[in-house]
C-alpha cells in the first residue's frame, strides 16, 4: 500500500490505532488466502483491492467528493444502491466485520449484542474506518433491534438515514416500503442536490442488474463438481462487491468468469464434501468459518447470505416510464429478499432447499453470528425442513474472535466424517 | 492371522481436556487400557503415552494408531486423527451393541450423539462455556471441599437446591453463598448435580432420544451420578467402566480400517 497518511489524517482517523489495524489485516490475509493453491489468476485483482481496502479506494471516494460528489455509507443489502448511483453518489459498504472493533463498540453498547452491530459502531467510535471518514451520510434499515438501536448512537457522530423495513410481505407492506424508497429519494436529492429522473433511474437499474447478473454468473460456475473456485475466494468477491467501483467490479468479476470457464473444462471430481453455509452475513474480513471449513477436506460452494445469494438473487425491471413505475420495480425486487426479519419467512426455506440442489451440496452449516436472534430461532424451521429431506445441519454460532476456532473446527470436522 | 506375520495392533489414544485415555486392540479383542492425566500440556502426555505403550511391550512400527479428543493433533505418531464425536460413537456402539443416543460428558465440553447402526446421525454439543461439563462437578467439589465421589454420594442424600446461574463462574459465586447461609452441603451437592442434570435435560430435549441413553467419559463410574440423571431423565441410563475408554476403543476400531 502507498502512503495515505495525509489523506488519513485529513480525514480525522485515530492514526496510532490504525496502523495497528493496518499491520493486522495482511498478515491474516496472507494467512488466509495466499496459503490457498492453485488459486485463479484474476484473483489477483480482488488480492489488491483487499491490499489496498484503506488507500486506492479511498482515494478514489476522496476524489469523487473534490468533485463535488457525495459518498453514502451503507450496512444492508436492503439499501437500495440505485438510488445513490442515480443521483451520482458513491454506495460502499462500511466496516463491521473485524474483531479489531469489538471493544471499541462495546464502550457505547451492551456486550451482549451481535459482533457485526458493536464492530460497525467501534469502527465510527474508534475513528479508524476510512470508509465511515469519508461518508456524508449513512443509510441504516430496521433489520434488526440492534442495529435500530445503534443508529441512535451512530448518530450523535455522523448524519444518519433510516429506512424502516416492513417486517411482513403483505402488499401493504410492500406499499411502506415503496414510500420509504420515496423518502430515501427525496433524501438523496436534497444532499446531492440532484434529482432522479426516469434516465437516470433505469441506468443504475441496469448497472446493478448488471452487477447481479456477474455475481450469479460466479455462483453458476461453483456448481460444477468440483467448484473451480473455493468458498473463500468467492467469499471475497462478494465482499469487494459492497465498496468497490460498480462498473470496475463488474469487469474483473467476469473477466474471473471466464478464466473459470476454461478451468471447468479440465477438472476432475476430488471427492470433497460440497457444503452450503446459510445465515448471516460475512463482512470483510470476517473469513472464519471458510478458512476452518476450506482447511478440511470439504469446499464452499455457495452462501445463502446477504454477502451471498440474497445480494445478487431477482433483477429489478426496467420496465416503466415513470419514476414511480421504476420504484415500484425497486420495491417488488427488493421486499423479495427472504431476511429473518421477516415473519414468517417460508421463502428462506424454499430458496435453501432449491440451492441444496442445484449446487449438490452433501451437507449445510448453519451460521449465526452471536446474538443475532432472528436467524438462530428460524434454525428450527429450517431444521425441521432439511431434517424431512435427509439434508445435514450443522449450526454454528460464533463471533469474530478466535478463541472457539478449535472447537468449531471440532465440530465441522465431526459433520464432515458424518456425512 | 497369517503364520509368521508380526500381530498387528490397532490403538485408540483420546486426549481428552483432563484426562487421557489408550485403548490397544489386537484383531480380537482389547488387550489393555491406559489412563492418565493430561496435565497442561498434550504434546508432553502424548510421549508419555508413547513411552507407556513401548513399556506395555507395543511395537508401534506394526501399529496402527488413531488419535483423538481436543489434544489429537499432539500425537505426531498417529496414523490418523478422527474427531471424539465419531470415536465416542462408535466405541459406545462397540460396548452396547444396540441404537444409542450418547451421552459424553467431557471435561471441557458435553456432547449428545445418535447412534444408528454404529455410525453417527447427528450430535450437538455445548462448548465455549464450561457449564454442564465434568469441569463444572469438579470445580464445585473443589468449593465443597469434597472430592467428586464424595459430591456423588453426598448428592443422593441431599434435598435439591437450585442453582440458578448457567456460568460457572456465577454458580461458583452461588454455591459460596449457600455456604454462607448454612445451607447443608448434601443439598448444596445435589444442586450441583442437578444443575449438569437439568443442562442435560435441555440438550436432549432439543437433540431428540432415539434407542437407549448410554453415558461416557469421566463420570460413568459415579454410580449416583448415573442412578440421579436416570431418575431426572426418566429414562434408564445405561453405562460402564469401560465406557471412559469409549473414545479411545472407538479410535482403535477405526484404526482397523486404515
Amino acid at each position: 500500500m502507498g502512503d495515505y497518511t495525509k489523506m488519513w489524517e485529513s480525514l480525522n482517523i485515530d492514526l496510532e490505532k490504525h496502523d495497528i489495524l493496518c499491520e493486522a489485516l495482511p498478515v491474516q490475509f496472507t494467512d488466509t488466502y495466499l496459503t490457498q493453491n492453485n488459486r485463479p489468476e484474476a484473483m489477483n485483482y480482488f488480492n489488491f483491492v483487499v491490499a489496498e481496502i484503506h488507500g486506492a479506494r479511498i482515494l478514489e471516494l476522496e476524489n469523487h467528493k473534490k468533485n463535488g460528489g457525495k459518498v453514502v455509507g451503507t450496512f444492508c443489502v436492503f439499501v437500495p444502491d440505485e438510488i445513490i448511483l442515480a443521483t451520482n453518489a458513491i454506495s460502499v459498504g462500511l466496516c463491521s466485520g473485524s474483531q479489531f472493533w469489538i471493544e471499541d463498540g462495546e464502550k457505547v453498547l451492551p456486550r451482549n449484542i451481535c459482533p457485526l452491530v458493536k464492530a460497525f459502531t467501534g469502527a465510527k467510535v474508534s475513528q479508524t474506518c476510512p470508509y465511515f471518514q469519508s461518508c456524508d451520510m449513512i443509510v441504516g434499515e430496521t433489520t434488526c433491534d440492534a442495529k435500530k438501536k445503534a443508529w441512535e448512537i451512530m448518530n450523535d457522530y455522523m448524519p444518519v438515514h433510516v429506512m424502516e423495513l416492513p417486517q411482513m410481505k403483505r402488499d401493504k407492506n410492500i406499499e411502506q416500503w415503496k414510500d420509504e424508497i420515496k423518502l430515501f429519494i427525496d433524501k438523496m436529492e436534497e444532499l446531492t442536490g440532484n434529482k432522479v429522473t426516469v434516465d437516470n433511474l433505469k441506468n443504475s437499474i441496469e448497472l446493478m442488474n448488471r452487477k447481479r447478473r456477474a455475481l450469479k454468473h460466479l455462483y453458476d460456475l461453483r456448481k460444477h463438481i468440483p467448484s473451480p473456485i473455493s468458498g473463500l475466494d468467492a467469499l471475497l468477491v462478494s465482499q469487494v462487491a459492497f465498496s468497490d467501483d460498480p462498473l470496475r467490479f463488474i469487469e474483473r468479476t467476469e473477466e474471473l468468469c471466464k478464466e473459470l470457464e476454461e478451468r471447468v473444462k479440465d477438472l476432475k471430481p476430488n471427492g470433497k464434501k460440497r457444503i452450503m453455509v446459510t445465515g448471516t452475513p460475512m463482512a470483510l474480513p470476517n473469513w472464519k468459518l471458510h478458512k476452518i471449513v476450506e482447511n478440511l477436506d470439504a469446499e464452499i460452494v455457495l452462501e445463502e447470505t446477504c454477502t451471498g445469494t440474497r445480494y445478487f438473487e431477482n433483477e429489478v425491471s426496467t420496465d416503466g416510464n415513470t419514476v414511480d413505475d421504476l420504484i415500484d420495480n425497486l420495491a417488488i425486487r427488493y421486499m423479495d429478499i427472504n431476511c429473518a426479519c421477516f415473519t414468517p419467512n417460508e421463502g428462506r426455506v424454499e430458496d435453501i432447499l432449491k440451492y441444496a440442489d442445484e449446487y449438490n451440496v452433501d451437507g449445510v452449516i448453519y451460521y449465526n453470528l452471536s446474538f443475532c436472534h432472528t436467524y438462530s430461532i428460524e434454525h428450527e424451521r429450517v431444521s425441521k425442513v432439511l431434517k424431512e429431506k435427509n439434508i445435514p445441519l450443522l449450526k454454528i454460532e460464533t463471533d469474530y474472535s478466535e478463541e472457539d476456532e478449535g472447537q468449531i473446527k471440532t465440530r465441522v470436522e465431526a459433520f464432515l466424517e458424518m456425512i | 492371522m497369517i503364520k509368521g506375520m508380526i500381530a498387528l495392533n490397532y490403538i485408540g489414544i483420546d486426549i481428552g481436556s483432563t484426562a487421557s485415555k489408550v485403548t490397544v486392540f489386537d484383531d480380537e479383542r482389547i488387550r489393555f487400557n491406559l489412563l492418565m492425566p493430561t496435565g497442561w500440556n498434550s504434546v508432553e502426555t502424548s510421549k508419555k503415552i508413547k513411552s507407556s505403550l513401548i513399556e506395555n511391550g507395543i511395537d508401534l512400527e506394526h501399529s496402527k494408531i488413531i488419535a483423538t479428543g481436543y489434544g489429537r493433533v499432539a500425537v505426531p505418531y498417529a496414523d490418523k486423527t478422527i474427531t471424539e464425536i465419531t470415536c465416542h460413537a462408535k466405541g459406545a456402539y462397540y460396548l452396547a451393541k444396540e441404537d444409542l443416543t450418547v451421552i459424553d460428558i467431557g471435561g471441557q465440553d458435553t456432547k449428545i450423539i445418535t447412534v444408528q447402526n454404529g455410525d453417527v446421525t447427528n450430535f450437538t454439543m455445548n462448548d465455549k462455556c464450561a457449564a454442564g461439563t465434568g469441569r463444572f462437578i469438579e470445580l464445585m467439589a473443589n468449593t465443597l471441599n469434597l472430592t467428586i465421589e464424595d459430591l456423588s454420594k453426598l448428592a443422593l442424600e441431599g434435598e435439591n437446591v437450585k442453582i440458578n446461574s448457567m456460568c460457572t463462574v456465577f454458580a461458583e459465586s452461588e454455591v459460596i453463598s449457600l455456604i454462607a447461609n448454612g445451607t447443608k452441603r448434601e443439598d448444596i451437592a445435589r444442586g450441583v448435580l442437578n444443575s449438569i442434570i437439568n443442562r442435560i435435560k435441555g440438550m436432549l430435549s432439543k437433540h431428540g432420544l432415539i434407542g437407549t441413553i448410554y453415558l461416557t467419559g469421566g463420570l460413568c463410574e459415579l454410580n449416583p451420578f448415573v442412578e440421579l440423571l436416570s431418575k431426572e431423565l426418566g429414562e434408564e441410563v445405561k453405562t460402564s467402566p469401560m465406557a471412559r475408554f469409549a473414545g479411545s476403543i472407538g479410535g482403535a476400531l477405526l484404526a482397523k480400517n486404515i
